[in-house]
């Protein structure tokens, strides 16, 4: 008993951060966050245990309603959009073109900003009466209006725009890695079949591509779950309530509420939002065949 | 023998060879080429916008257009954004964020580096009981949305007695580094090979001579892609900087954030902006001078999303 404790014992101890990261922060931490989320904890987390008061008044709290509502339309169009436009962009990157490495660096550098970065522009170019509108309107053309910044009904399409113009390039980056990693004798072996190109590509190469595309779907899937720091510089949850996103109710409920009860079972919801996406996954790649990274 | 040589060698090759060349302007290639500029036009539009708003006067941005050159180059705004841009509490510019961003990159990148590097070793090369399990909870965690963990985590550090300084900002990075960084070396260390470590074991070297001795300095290029990753998602970081960091330390995005958004009076947008492009300015730096290290450091991080 005692040799196998001793046994590699400066690796052990070497671990110590990993293993401590593991069992206090993300094991310790999230089991602390559920259990909390079912006391009535506000200006502190002490409160006393209250079943499902605290999700039963989340549910009932317009505020999040919309957040949860946000996040459902504009994580759809942003999953779709993105992975459209990155199978898109790397299909045409794949054409033997020239200046290929230019098209890729313009593409990819918003990635290298941060959010807040692209949050701050994206607000400027859309401000209604200095920007592209204002700008256009002077020019003459009185009628044009790009106020989607302004208006509750179209702000989720200006974090779109935004969104869109900081992921793209990464997604394609990854597409392109798995377009190039097709066989080239399945190509040949298309061509002399006579099948035209698009069709290639729709049915033979991006079924062969489904590694690549889960892991970019589970990537900007777990990534729209956190959208918090864009919408902050972008909208700040405006104009009213209209652009707010979960990670920001959590956020503003934990630190700006004095109400960390319903933040603690916000926080919980994202988590099982998470967990129905990677669950699956994780249990596709890796649980079945024994597999591993 | 290539068609070529052979047509030169062969006098009576007259003949042309080879699939006839196309010409440069196929509708194939209009298309493909036009697409591409497009989305090149909206890809680099926010840039060109940024930069030529800096360089503006108000007037010149009250009455002028967007698209528009700057009258006459003009880096006023950039000083102000520097040295006297008003982050909500005090006016002295960015200059105090960009200061504290640096000192919170530098100790950050190099001890979560540093821990990670620690972690991808033992688990290759001094496998213990558990490891694997700790190392799957690891990977599986990173995946856990910052919300979740955050509460308990502002609680565990107050009790450390460091929250709202840097070593908590510090602490906060090292976790949430850790899952892709050791990913990132448990995999560069399993493909080195094995008889190095076992030459190195068989001559009595223990564990921290081995790492310090012989898979440190082999593991210079995974140490540049893991730099460049974190470097720049610190640069970039705004949650933890605003939750841990504690008003004094605010890193460069989060006091940029209370310039442009809480400022009061008329805002100057092109302060604004010139404050942007000196935000993004250091991570745009790496990105260009690193080129492909860049894309392998973004594609190996990217589940820190």
């Amino acid at each position: 008993m005692k040799k196998t404790f001793l046994h590699n014992l400066p690796a052990k101890i070497a671990a110590i951060p990993m293993i401590a990261t593991v069992l206090i922060v993300f094991i310790g931490c999230t089991i602390w966050t559920v259990y909390y989320s079912f006391t009535n904890s506000r200006l502190l987390p002490t409160g006393k245990f209250v079943g499902f008061d605290q999700y039963e008044r989340l549910f009932a709290t317009s505020r999040w309603n919309i957040s949860v509502t946000n996040l459902l339309t504009y994580g759809s169009m942003s999953l779709v959009l993105t992975l459209s436009l990155g199978f898109l962009l790397a299909v045409l990157m794949d054409q033997k073109i020239r200046f290929e490495s230019a098209f890729r660096t313009i593409m990819l550098y918003p990635f290298a900003l941060s959010f807040i970065v692209t949050g701050l522009v994206w607000q400027w170019i859309m401000n209604p009466t200095l920007g592209l509108q204002g700008t256009m309107r002077r020019l003459g053309w009185e009628s044009f209006t790009f106020d989607w910044i302004a208006n509750p009904r179209m702000v989720l399409f200006a974090l779109l725009i935004a969104g869109l113009w900081q992921g793209v390039g990464f997604c394609m980056i990854l597409m392109l890695a798995g377009l190039r990693g097709v066989d080239e004798e399945i190509w040949k072996a298309a061509r002399v079949d006579g099948i035209p190109t698009w069709r290639t590509y729709i049915s033979i190469v991006l079924p062969m591509m489904r590694g690549v595309l889960v892991t970019a779907v589970v990537l900007i899937g777990s990534g729209i779950v956190r959208l918090y720091d864009l919408v902050v510089a972008l909208t700040n949850g405006g104009p009213g309530i209209s652009s707010e996103v979960p990670a920001k109710y959590v956020i503003n409920y934990m630190f700006g509420g004095g109400n960390i009860g319903q933040g603690l079972a916000a926080a919980t919801m994202m988590l099982l939002t998470v967990l129905i996406i990677v669950i699956p996954w994780a249990y596709l790649e890796f649980g079945g065949k024994g597999r591993r990274t | 023998m290539t068609g070529s040589e052979q047509s030169r060698n062969s006098a009576d090759a007259v003949e042309p060879r080879g699939p006839r060349p196309k010409p440069f302007f196929t509708p194939k290639k209009i298309m493909i080429y036009s697409t591409l500029i497009f989305f090149s036009l909206y890809f680099l539009f926010p840039l060109y916008i940024m930069v030529v708003t800096s360089l503006k006067t108000m007037p010149e941005i009250r009455f002028g257009n967007i698209f528009a050159l700057p009258g006459q180059i003009n880096f006023d705004a950039w000083a102000r954004a520097w040295t006297s841009a008003c982050t909500g509490l005090t006016c002295q510019g960015l200059s105090p964020g960009f200061w504290n961003s640096v000192k919170i990159t530098i100790p950050s990148t190099i001890v979560s580096i540093f821990i990670a590097a620690v972690n991808g070793y033992a688990l290759v090369n001094w496998r213990f009981k558990g490891a694997d399990f700790f190392f799957s909870v690891l990977i599986f965690g990173s995946f856990i949305p910052y919300q979740v963990m955050i509460y308990p985590l502002v609680i565990i550090t107050r009790e450390l007695g460091i929250f709202g300084s840097l070593q908590a900002v510090i602490l906060i990075h090292t976790i949430f580094g850790m899952p892709i960084l050791t990913l990132l070396f448990r995999n560069y260390f399993s493909a080195l090979p094995q008889e190095l470590f076992k030459a190195a074991r068989v001559d009595g070297a223990g564990f921290w001579r081995i790492f310090f001795e012989i898979m440190l300095p082999m593991s210079l290029p995974i140490f540049v892609v893991a730099i460049i990753l974190q470097v720049t998602g610190i640069w970039n970081d705004f949650l933890f900087g605003v939750i841990f960091a504690g008003t004094q330390n605010y890193p460069m995005t989060v006091q940029l954030n209370n310039i442009v958004n809480s400022a009061q009076g008329t805002p100057e947008y092109n302060v604004n902006m010139a404050a942007t492009v000196l935000t993004g300015m250091v991570p745009l730096i790496i990105y260009f001078v690193s080129g492909k290290l860049f894309v392998r450091g973004v594609a190996a991080g990217a589940v820190k999303g």
